[in-house]
């Protein structure tokens, strides 16, 4: 349990106000930003931590004697206490620090598949997942002879949870806790109960999970949860791959070097003890001080509070967007974050993206690093909007009064 | 009407044009009008062996020789790219090799196309250059063969 703390009432100016990037014009309008799945912006509280680090105590950390490598350390693991608080980890050293998602799972797979994959052995994931929680599988599959298995995606954009492809022979279920094209909210909880009577060791993609739902990894029952740092108000460059203390003691580590090592000879290394087992190199420690504030930050101003405007944006863009001639909503899941993919018939991603982006609107474009799911849904690319925390009503208004503009210009 | 013209002539014809507009809007409306009066590709030729990588919305690209000159025809799935690719065949339609392979691209810049390119798409434009001006090369070693 969480302490209970007096939330001040949610005031999007208020928030507003915190990040210094909102007062900047894009092709001389204000900037409309709804990439955030993609990155958010950072408050200016993260900001500050980050350059007061080098600032005042940049050093080394874990190695020097002294003052400022002390302070440098006792910084990055404060960072480290805050995390394992805010997603409720048993211990502190279960949170290992990395570049972002993508290393994190890289280092689940490349580790997972040295641990246990086997000739014949299946990795499940899903069909909606991100490249980067398909390609490192795919690679450690065909590495140890193991097969990827993919379960199905409904119209709706959810999983079709009565044919997912459990067999005897997987040995691991990958898949994202959110979706990052469709910002479906995924039955993570029951699919990994199901895994666990199979004995099989799951992990989590929770990239675009992290900023915007409560997450609890004992009550989850993950194995491994991956994030990053930049999709949650944190510095780029930084992310976390949580681990179940049992298991990270048994995987062997992926990369060797510095900070990971006990003792070293050339006959024989010994690793050092979690999590600097999996640590290896200097890590970001200005990004990962950043990102404990970015954590902190989030907690003060009211995740749930956050989440629940970020809400209230997503179902006003929807019925506004949906009376455009000609658009479909990709992904109408009940379970969503503040996420909207869309196509509009006769009308390019491409040019609608850069016609938006004159009038001072950022939205990605194009298949969101989930082919796949593109190929699914039998599109090239969709156009998609992403709302944080500081977005408004308002700005929703002005995409949408700026798509409308933008598909007179095309038709 | 810019076969008559030189290459250096259209593309001061296409600053001329550009520089009429002040706002996006206009700007990019006409670049959209320029991509519906492209040549278009022969749907023989619309094939994946014709599409220029690097764009991120597909663009096909194809040349043929014609008396010494080189024919280009072309097409994309997105307007606005489009209209770009249009843009350049504009200027080197009907060109000789030489003509094609020692051209500026300046104009490019002076229209003030570029800065409002993602550099994705920026990437894209130079990649159609790029293609075009080995379709230039290639057809000039032809024609030195013979």
């Amino acid at each position: 349990m969480k302490p209970e703390v007096l939330k001040p009432v949610f005031d999007v100016q208020e928030i507003r106000a915190q990040f210094p990037i909102l007062k900047e014009l894009v092709h001389g309008k204000p900037l409309v930003y709804f990439d955030n799945a993609a990155t958010s912006q950072k408050p200016r509280r993260v900001i500050k931590a980050e350059s007061a680090y080098y600032a005042t105590i940049n050093a080394n950390v874990h190695r020097g004697v002294h003052t400022l490598s002390t302070k440098a350390t006792e910084a990055q693991e404060a960072a480290r206490e805050t995390i394992r608080r805010h997603i409720n980890a048993r211990h502190a050293h279960e949170v290992i620090f990395t570049s972002g998602t993508t290393a994190s799972l890289n280092l689940a797979a490349f580790s997972l598949g040295q641990l246990l994959l086997k000739k014949g052995d299946e990795v499940l994931i899903s069909g909606m997942e991100h490249h980067a929680n398909i390609v490192p599988w795919q690679m450690v599959c065909e590495r140890h002879g193991a097969q990827l298995k993919v379960i199905p995606i409904t119209d709706s954009g959810e999983w079709d949870l009565a044919q997912v492809p459990f067999s005897d022979k997987t040995r691991v279920l990958a898949v994202s806790h959110v979706s990052n094209t469709l910002g479906t909210i995924n039955p993570v909880k029951e699919l990994i109960a199901e895994a666990k009577k199979r004995g099989i060791i799951t992990v989590l993609d929770g990239a675009q999970a992290i900023a915007h739902l409560d997450v609890d990894v004992q009550d989850l029952g993950c194995d491994l949860y991956a994030f990053s740092g930049h999709k949650a108000y944190g510095p780029t460059g930084t992310g976390v791959l949580y681990g179940r203390e049992e298991l990270l003691e048994r995987m062997p580590p992926w990369q060797g070097g510095g900070e990971m090592i006990d003792t070293v000879t050339f006959e024989k290394t010994t690793y050092a003890k979690l999590p600097f087992k999996f640590e290896a190199g200097t890590p970001h420690i200005a990004g990962i001080i950043g990102l404990g504030e970015a954590i902190r930050w989030m907690e003060d101003y009211d995740k749930p509070a956050m989440a629940k405007h970020e809400h209230e944006l997503l179902e006003h863009a929807s019925n506004q967007l949906l009376d455009i001639d000609g658009l479909r909503i990709i992904g109408s899941a009940k379970e969503k974050v503040g996420v909207i993919s869309f196509v509009i018939e006769g009308v390019h991603h491409y040019d609608l993206g850069t016609l938006l982006d004159q009038q001072g609107i950022a939205v990605r474009t194009g298949h969101h690093c989930t082919q796949p799911l593109m190929e699914r849904f039998g599109v090239s690319g969709t156009t998609r909007a992403s709302f944080a925390c500081f977005n408004t009503m308002e700005e929703v208004d002005a995409m949408v009064g700026a798509t409308r503009k933008a598909v007179n210009m095309l038709r | 009407m810019s076969a008559t013209f030189t290459l250096a002539q259209t593309q001061q014809e296409l600053i001329d044009e550009f520089a009429l507009f002040s706002d996006w809007q206009d700007r990019y409306e006409h670049l959209i009008e320029l991509g519906r009066d492209l040549p278009l590709i022969a749907p023989e030729h619309k094939t994946d062996d014709n599409l220029v990588r690097g764009c991120q919305s597909r663009v096909w690209l194809y040349a043929a020789p014609q008396n010494g000159h080189i024919h280009f025809t072309a097409d994309s799935d997105a307007m606005i790219t489009k209209g770009i690719v249009a843009l350049l065949v504009r200027v080197f339609n009907n060109r000789t090799p030489q003509e094609i392979i020692g051209a500026s691209t300046d104009f490019i810049d002076t229209i003030g196309l570029r800065a409002h390119l993602s550099p994705n798409r920026a990437n894209g434009l130079s990649a159609m250059i790029d293609q075009m001006k080995r379709y230039a090369l290639a057809f000039s070693a032809d024609a030195n063969k013979e």
